[in-house]
Formats: C-alpha cells, sequence, structure tokens
C-alpha cells in the first residue's frame, strides 16, 4: 500500500526559509503570492493491506521521528 | 572527571571536545559510539559534542536522537547525572526531548561561524559555577540552526525557573537584537532541564581554553564541570 505524510509547521512558527521562497517568487516578478510556508512530504510503502493498521503505523512513525510535534502538524493519508 | 563523548556518523567536533577534557581534567574521556546501548561504568559526565549528525538529514538531531545510546542518556539523566551538549549536542537534546523547545534556521538565513558574547546568567550550577553571575564570555558559534524557540508557557517557566544559563550579548553585557545573532527568543543561547542536570548551548565553550589560539573564557565551564564533580565524589 502506497501512503502519504505530510509534515507542515504550526502557525505562529517563524518560517525564515519559506520567507526566503516567498521573497524569491516575489523576484521572479509572480504577483499574488502572499505567503509560503515550506513543509515535507514522505511518500512510504506500506506492507499489508488494511487501512486503519497502516495509519496507526504511520501516526506512530510522525509522532516519534517525521515530525517534531514541537513546532509541526501531520497529516496521514493511506492512497491504497 | 570520567567524561562520556558520544560519537554519531557526521559529528565532526568529538576530538575538540575530548581534547578540551583531557586538558581541563588531567583526564582522557571514553568516547562512545552510537550503537552502543550501555555508558562505562562509572561516568559523571556525558557530553554530545558539535557537527553534523546523520547529515543533518530530516530535522537537525532528530536522527541521532534516536538512536540507542541516547536511551542510556536518558535513563543516566533521569538518575541525576550530568549532561552537556554543545550545538548539535544541544540540537539532538531537544529532539531527544531530554530539553525544551527547538533550534529553528537562524533567522538570517546565513550559517554564523565566529565569536559571539554571552552573558553567564548565573554561577550556582554545576554548570556554571567556574564563572560570575552577570559575567560576559567570548566563545565561537558554527551554527546554521542555533535559533531556538519554543511556545510561550514554555519559554515563561524556562525564565520563571531561571534555567537559562547562557545569552547571546554585547561585549558589556547588555541584551540586544544586535548582538543576538541567530534570532533566538530571549537571546537564549543555552538552557537546563528542571533538574538542572542537562545543559544544551550552541555556543562552542570547548574551543576557547587555550591560550596559544586566543581567548580562553571557554575553560571555565569545563573548570567548573571538574569542581562540582570533585565535590560530588
Amino acid at each position: 500500500m502506497k501512503a502519504r505524510v505530510t509534515v507542515t509547521l504550526k502557525s505562529g512558527i517563524l518560517d525564515p526559509q519559506g520567507k526566503a521562497i516567498e521573497g524569491a517568487l516575489r523576484t521572479l516578478g509572480l504577483a499574488g503570492v502572499s505567503s509560503v510556508r515550506q513543509g515535507k512530504v514522505f511518500d512510504v510503502e506500506i506492507e499489508g493491506g488494511d487501512r486503519a493498521e497502516a495509519e496507526a503505523l504511520l501516526k506512530q512513525a510522525a509522532d516519534k521521528l517525521l515530525a517534531n510535534t514541537v513546532i509541526e502538524n501531520y497529516r496521514v493519508d493511506v492512497l491504497g | 572527571m570520567k567524561a562520556a563523548v558520544l560519537v554519531f556518523p557526521g559529528i565532526n567536533r568529538e576530538r575538540d571536545m575530548a581534547r578540551t577534557l583531557r586538558l581541563v581534567s588531567g583526564r582522557e574521556p571514553a568516547m562512545v559510539w552510537h550503537a552502543d546501548t550501555e555508558l562505562p561504568t562509572g561516568t559523571d559526565l556525558v557530553v554530545i559534542p558539535g557537527g553534523f549528525s546523520y547529515g543533518d538529514y530530516l530535522r537537525c538531531g532528530a536522527i541521532a536522537a534516536r538512536s540507542p545510546i541516547m536511551e542510556a542518556v536518558r535513563a543516566y539523566a533521569g538518575k541525576g547525572g550530568l549532561v552537556l551538549g554543545v550545538c548539535n549536542g544541544f540540537q539532538i537534546l531537544c529532539e531527544a526531548s531530554l530539553l525544551p523547545g527547538v533550534l529553528m534556521r537562524n533567522e538570517n538565513l546565513r550559517f554564523i561561524c565566529r565569536d559571539v558574547y554571552l552573558r553567564v546568567e548565573r554561577s550556582d550550577t554545576p554548570f556554571t559555577r567556574g564563572y560570575n553571575a552577570g559575567q560576559v564570555v567570548r566563545v565561537p558559534v558554527a551554527h546554521g540552526e542555533g535559533n531556538y524557540i519554543a511556545d510561550g508557557a514554555t519559554i515563561a517557566k524556562l525564565e520563571g525557573d531561571g534555567r537559562v544559563l547562557f545569552r547571546y550579548s554585547s561585549p558589556d553585557g547588555m541584551i540586544d537584537p544586535n548582538w543576538n545573532h541567530n534570532g533566538a527568543i530571549n537571546a537564549i543561547a543555552g538552557i537546563v532541564n528542571e533538574r538542572g542536570n542537562v545543559l544544551g548551548m550552541m555556543p562552542h565553550p570547548e574551543n576557547h581554553v587555550e591560550a596559544a589560539i586566543g581567548p580562553t573564557d571557554g575553560r571555565g565551564l569545563f573548570a567548573g564541570l571538574v569542581e562540582a564533580l570533585d565535590r560530588a565524589a
């Protein structure tokens, strides 16, 4: 099974990298972008076919390693 | 002092640290590999040095914080053992939840490699007994992610409990945004855990201990630790 874990910065956490990207987009003349926040995407292959189990496993993975929950939120999507 | 210096793949300041520990304490520290599951018997100081463990993959310190030796460090710290984390070591301690908060990308997005001034906030800890409260020391920093942040409640607790031991300051000890090189909240350069036995700091005191190289302001931290451990023995 394929799954995706998306990790994003919590709101209110300063994101200097996102700010720099935002500035670069403006430099490129791409008007209309008001804010950029950078995150991470993990594409994961899971053994077995149980969606609920896969979701529980990836939540553990995110809590224990993939995300730092002090500053980041995460979302788990089992894609099937 | 029976120090143990942890070694992770990608760490590059472990020999500076070992040299300083040997110079100041007169005793060779043990070098402990990340895959080990135990600290040497009788260890009374664990040092997590600086560098780029696991190439800073995922987040600085994230992977090292989950390595086997860190479970031994957690147990050792839980019993009150002294732990010092410098630079990447500070990041590893935060990622291991042995210290609160996170070290984010420097506010100016640059890797900062230079001497800085630190104001020592208190001298009544094993880590700072070699200094006077309010004393300003000059030590180097070398990091891209040293911008300390934590949520408001955590910062209030750290400040209320007097757990900020070092702050970036001007040469005369003023706290000023111009001297807060990485943008850390409240100019925080080093904090201890609730029990006061685990210190994490971004600057490198181990690099300023020999007159032949330059300032020796970093020596006080290690000399103070040797004294504190001698007293406890």
